[in-house]
Order: structure tokens, then C-alpha cells, then sequence
């Protein structure tokens, strides 16, 4: 019993502090997301019931937050572990320069997101004085410019997701460079010895040793993404409902803090639906690697 | 398949890189396998004995000399067109495939006429399987399964295409003692039942005593001697063969030759005919001892341990080499120490003379 108060007394100020700045606030959201017309100043409310999650989901706003929130997902989530597969298989293949690509391969990881943001606008934005860096190599093989930052949706969607994959990347190659080099080279030995084709070699032994490795890759960057917003302020500022880029954390922030923020009961259930989505995605992630994932 | 190796030698560079000097892992190895015999490559770590195995295997590449499969020069090829099996120290079986999986591996890299068909596969796999007795756990994983197990699936691997030679990579060190036992003679009974030419690695002389049809023993790189087992235990061609082989170790004297007769200090322990003057080693293997009480060798008794079938004798002697010498006799001889002295007449068979600088055989008519 002695040892348990102390045990627990350790705990404590973990526990405590946990549950002031995790669990209460959980809490709170999940109340407010169903308090109607939820005040800060006055602590009131006009009724409660499933008003907000409907404003919310009728919002404009809020539709096109979700649907760049998925477009973000869906194409930056696979090509970035894939491209950061195929980059990581390269860079254990080669042996000269090695650590002279890892550590550039690692070079945006260190990196501040808003001077990244800054060498995107040189690239890409349009201004009185220049076209962007990309805009003049566009012309310069007879294309015509685009406005990547002010122009057409598709333009400031390719930025964006070029943007995530290319800030992401070096976590993933770092992790699954580590990962490859901890497959045992014998396997490798015995594959050639076998005359394992190294397509086979790659697909049947590569890639299960290292499948857990992946699929937490997948995992973290399918949550990362879900909470995209900084990236979007990077390139975007930080009006991006105008922008048509918001994302769906973005969205929450606005109605907090935005110009037309100040609705935290709309801010809570914006909120708890991103949870929903993610808490899915997740449990399907999950269910998924049950099959496929080879843990030793 | 008979294996020619000619003039074979690898040289690694120095790991430190300001030596210049270069590693020789294999020196200059010229020696024949004849085609359906077990072969052990015995030595001590680090001896270049499972370099020797890569190079037959292919996995490296020699700096000089040349490798022949029956009159097929092989040297260049690569491992996977050499027609081998290899059976790796730590099995190498993929921990994510079940056993069949594991087995199919190699059948399943066939490719153009070669190819097989699924049913052809699931057959030579259960041949396979049955071969080494694992065709009741065909569905398990490799961690399912104990480690000399593990090892049978490793071997039915590398036997199911049917190599022509089967390599095998210390195949018993990570097993324990009894394991050991059993699964040598199962590697003995399987070579027998395919008739594969197979080479295995081992620093156990025990090992390569029990079930090699013939031991080849290397130190540093160089080869010391082939040959049958008893011929090599009986005959050591120099001191290091002569102590690497037979537990208990043979008991090496410091000794001398006079007018053709071996002395252990005053002792005249054997007739040396032929031998020139000098001072040599006295090896004697521990079964060589006689316990004679007129007999010329005076020990200081120290003890005796009991083993049942046999008994061993601890005594020590000014000249001998190392800490204590072991010899065994028969469990119904008696021995009586006189005052704390046991006196030894030598069996003239089982000792060996040793040139003390070059430490090599000296051939006596007998």
C-alpha cells in the first residue's frame, strides 16, 4: 500500500497536469461543440443539440476546408512515403556521397516552415517584378505562366501539395533509410544465392521487414496531413478562406480567432468532426495492417 | 560434382586504413573435393574458413586463382548461376513466410523454361520437407519453431532445387549441445540419402571428426592438412593440427633427440630412429599413457577424475607445456601414487615429435 501512495504521489504531477491541459479541455469541446450560441464572455448558451455540427456542415467555408483537407491527404500521403521509399532504397544502394545526400535529404526537416514558405513565394509567386522562378523556366520552354499562389484553384493546390511532400519527405527518408539498414544483410545474401530476382527481392523480403516501419509512416502522415494549417499560412497567409485553401484545422482557428472568429461552439464541432474523420481513417489504417504488416 | 580449387587466394583490404598491409583471409589453397563427400573446413575463428566457404559459394570474389565445377571454370560466375545451396550460421529463413513458403522461395524465382508449375513446386517441397522430417510443419513460422528445426527447414531450402553442391555455414553452432548431436547426424544421413557433394564450415574438430568423410584444417588463412579424420588425428602433419584436434588435447613436452632416442628431460620415452639431434616437442595424445611404475616418465600426481567408462589422470611435470597433463587409462587399472609420484610408460603410436622452430612433424622408422 506504502509503495502504491508513492508510486501514485510520482505520478502526480504528471496526471495533474494532463488532466488540466488534455483531458479537461477534450471535455470542454466535446460540451461546447453541442452548447448553441456558446459566449466566452458570459458563459451562456441558448440550448443544446445538434445545431452547430449542423451550421458547420452547411458552411461553405467548411465544405471547401474538407475537401482541400482530403485533396491534401489522398495525394500527399502516398507519394511522399513512396517517393521517400524509392529515395531511401537509392540512398542504401549507393556507397560513394552517401552521407553527403542524407544529410541534404535532411536539410528541410531543420528547416523553419515560414523561411520555406519564403523560397516557395521566390519560386512560385507572381509579383510586379518577377514571375516566379518557375513561371520563367516555364516560359523559357514556350509555356505560359500561372499564377501559383494568386491564380487558379488547381495551381494553388499543386504549390500546396508539392509544398507538404517536399517538407515531409525527410522525416520519412530518415526513418526508413534506418529501417533498411536494419535488415539483416544475410537475407539478401540468400535471396542472391536463391537467384531472387530483385524486383521479388524488393516486393517479398524488403518490404516486410520494414512493413512496420511504413505503415507507422502511413499512420503519422495520415494524422499529420488530417491537421494541415501552418503549410497553408506558409504559402497562403493567413486569409485562406478568401484563398479558397483553408483546411479544416484552419477552419477551426477562424472561428475562433479569425476575422469573422468567435464562435467557439462552431470552432468545437468543426473540431470534433475532424476527430471523427481521423479516428476512422485510422481504425482502418489499423484494421489494414493486421494483414499486411510483418512484425518480428 | 568434384570442386578443383587452384591456387585460390583473398585478400581483404586492412579495416584500418593507414596500414597498407592487406588481410589474407585465404592463402594460395590448391585441393580437390572429390565429387559426394562431406567435407569439413575445420579451424579456429577468424582462420578464413568461411571466407573459403563464400568463395565457393560465389558470394566473394577471389583476388587470384580459380574455382572449377567438375572441368567448368566458375570463377566468375555469380552465386545464383553456380547451381548452389547455401545453409547459412543463423538459418536465414524468412521470418515473415511459413516454412512451405520458405522452401518455395527458390522454386518460385525459376523463370522461363525452368518455370514450374504450382503442383510441381508443392511436390519437391514436401520432398523436400520430408528429406529432413519437417513435412508436419509446413504451416509454421521460423520463430514457431526450435532451432535445430529452424535448421532443417534451412537445409530443405537449399536442397529443393537440387544443387549440385551444398554449402553449409557452421550449421551447428547456435544450437545447444544435444540438438547438436541429433542434427549432425542428420546432416551425415541426409548427405548420404542425395549423394550432394557438401562442404561445411565448423571450428569444432569434433564436429568435423564425427561426420566429415574429409577435414580440411586451415589457421590463418593457410592450409595445414586434408585428409581423413583418423589419418589427420593420428598423423598430424604439424604441432597446431596435432593440438587443434582430439579432446582432451594432446599433451605437448618439451624434449630433445639424442642418438635417435626422444628424451622428456632425463627420461628416454621413446626410440627415435632416423631423427636427427635436437630439441623437439613430445606430444602425446591422452590415451597414449601407460601407468607403469618402472616406466620413465615421473609425474607429480595431483588427481584422478572418475568418468565411468574411463578414468583420468591429472599430473603435472616440469616440462610440460601448459598447466596440467590429462592422461586416460582404462577404468580398471589402479593408480597409486608413491609419495605424490605416478610414473607413465608411453604407447610409441600415439606420440608425435615436433621440430621446435618450425614446429613440423618429425618422421621416425618405426
Amino acid at each position: 500500500m506504502k509503495k502504491n501512495l508513492t508510486a501514485w504521489l510520482c505520478l502526480l504531477p504528471a496526471l495533474a497536469f494532463l488532466l488540466v491541459f488534455m483531458v479537461y479541455p477534450l471535455v470542454d469541446v466535446f460540451v461546447y461543440s453541442f452548447e448553441e450560441g456558446y459566449n466566452f464572455a458570459s458563459q451562456s448558451y441558448f440550448g443544446v443539440g445538434l445545431y452547430n455540427y449542423d451550421y458547420v456542415l452547411h458552411d461553405p467555408y467548411f465544405i471547401q476546408a474538407l475537401k482541400n483537407t482530403f485533396i491534401i491527404v489522398i495525394i500527399t500521403v502516398p507519394l511522399s512515403t513512396g517517393i521517400a521509399l524509392f529515395i531511401s532504397l537509392e540512398l542504401s544502394n549507393i556507397k560513394a556521397l552517401r552521407d553527403f545526400f542524407q544529410t541534404v535529404y535532411f536539410l528541410p526537416y531543420v528547416t523553419n516552415t515560414l523561411a520555406v514558405g519564403l523560397v516557395f513565394m521566390i519560386l512560385f509567386k507572381k509579383t510586379p517584378y518577377s514571375d516566379g522562378l518557375v513561371n520563367i523556366l516555364i516560359q523559357l520552354f514556350g509555356g505560359k505562366g500561372v499564377d501559383f499562389i494568386d491564380g487558379p484553384y488547381w495551381a494553388k493546390m499543386f504549390v500546396m501539395c508539392f509544398y507538404t511532400i517536399w517538407i515531409v519527405m525527410p522525416f520519412k527518408i530518415l526513418i526508413l533509410t534506418s529501417a533498411l539498414a536494419s535488415v539483416n544483410p544475410m537475407y539478401y545474401k540468400a535471396a542472391k544465392v536463391d537467384d531472387t530476382p530483385p524486383f521479388r527481392v524488393f516486393y517479398k523480403i524488403t518490404l516486410p521487414m520494414i512493413s512496420p516501419m511504413v505503415f507507422y509512416l502511413v499512420i503519422t502522415g495520415f494524422i499529420g496531413a488530417f491537421k494541415a494549417y501552418s503549410d497553408e499560412v506558409a504559402l497562403f497567409g493567413t486569409d485562406l478562406n478568401a484563398a479558397g485553401m483553408n483546411t479544416i484545422v484552419g477552419y477551426v482557428y477562424d472561428m475562433l480567432y479569425g476575422n469573422s472568429g468567435g464562435y467557439p461552439s462552431y470552432a468545437s464541432a468543426a473540431a470534433l468532426i475532424l476527430f471523427a474523420i481521423v479516428f476512422t481513417i485510422t481504425t482502418i489504417n489499423l484494421m489494414v495492417s493486421r494483414k499486411t504488416v510483418f512484425y518480428s | 560434382m568434384k570442386i578443383v580449387l587452384e591456387h585460390l587466394t583473398k585478400r581483404f583490404p586492412n579495416r584500418n586504413k593507414k596500414i597498407k598491409d592487406e588481410v589474407i583471409a585465404v592463402s594460395d589453397f590448391n585441393f580437390t573435393i572429390p565429387d559426394g563427400k562431406l567435407v569439413g573446413l575445420l579451424g579456429p575463428s577468424g582462420c578464413g574458413k568461411s571466407t573459403a566457404l563464400n568463395l565457393i559459394c560465389g558470394l566473394e570474389k577471389p583476388t587470384e586463382g580459380k574455382i572449377y565445377f567438375e572441368d567448368l571454370d566458375v570463377t566468375d560466375l555469380e552465386p545464383e548461376k553456380r547451381g548452389v545451396g547455401l545453409v547459412f550460421q543463423n538459418y536465414a529463413l524468412y521470418p515473415h513466410l511459413t516454412v512451405r513458403e520458405n522452401i518455395r522461395f527458390p522454386l518460385e524465382n525459376l523463370r522461363g523454361e525452368n518455370k514450374l508449375t504450382r503442383e510441381v513446386m508443392e511436390e519437391k517441397v514436401l520432398e523436400a520437407a520430408r528429406l529432413v522430417q519437417i513435412d508436419e510443419l509446413l504451416d509454421r513460422k521460423p520463430n514457431e519453431m526450435s532451432g535445430g528445426q529452424q535448421q532443417r527447414v534451412a537445409i530443405a531450402r537449399a536442397l529443393v532445387k537440387m544443387p549440385k553442391v551444398l554449402l553449409l555455414d557452421e550449421p551447428l553452432s547456435n544450437l545447444d549441445a544435444r540438438l547438436r548431436l541429433q542434427t549432425r547426424e542428420e546432416i551425415k544421413r541426409i548427405q548420404t540419402e542425395t549423394g550432394i557433394t557438401t562442404v561445411f564450415v565448423t571450428h569444432d574438430q569434433e564436429e568435423a571428426m564425427s561426420i566429415s568423410d574429409i577435414i580440411v584444417v586451415m589457421k590463418d588463412g593457410v592450409l595445414q592438412q586434408m585428409g581423413k579424420p583418423q589419418e589427420i588425428y593420428d598423423e598430424p602433419i604439424n604441432l597446431f593440427v596435432a593440438k587443434f584436434l582430439g579432446t582432451p588435447q594432446i599433451n605437448v613436452f618439451e624434449g630433445y633427440i639424442r642418438d635417435e632416442k626422444a628424451y622428456i628431460g632425463d627420461a628416454v620415452v621413446m626410440d627415435a630412429k632416423g631423427a636427427g639431434d635436437g630439441d623437439v616437442y613430445v606430444a602425446v595424445r591422452p590415451e597414449g599413457f601407460i601407468v607403469d611404475e618402472n616406466g620413465p616418465l615421473a609425474c607429480n600426481f595431483i588427481n584422478r577424475e572418475v568418468m565411468g567408462r574411463d578414468t583420468s589422470v591429472i599430473a603435472s611435470n616440469e616440462h610440460f607445456l601448459g598447466e596440467n597433463i590429462r592422461a586416460i587409462i582404462p577404468s580398471e587399472e589402479e593408480v597409486v601414487p608413491v609419495e605424490g609420484c605416478v610414473r607413465f610408460s608411453l604407447k610409441p603410436h600415439k606420440v608425435r615429435l615436433f621440430d621446435k622452430i618450425i614446429e613440423e612433424r618429425i618422421r621416425t622408422e618405426s
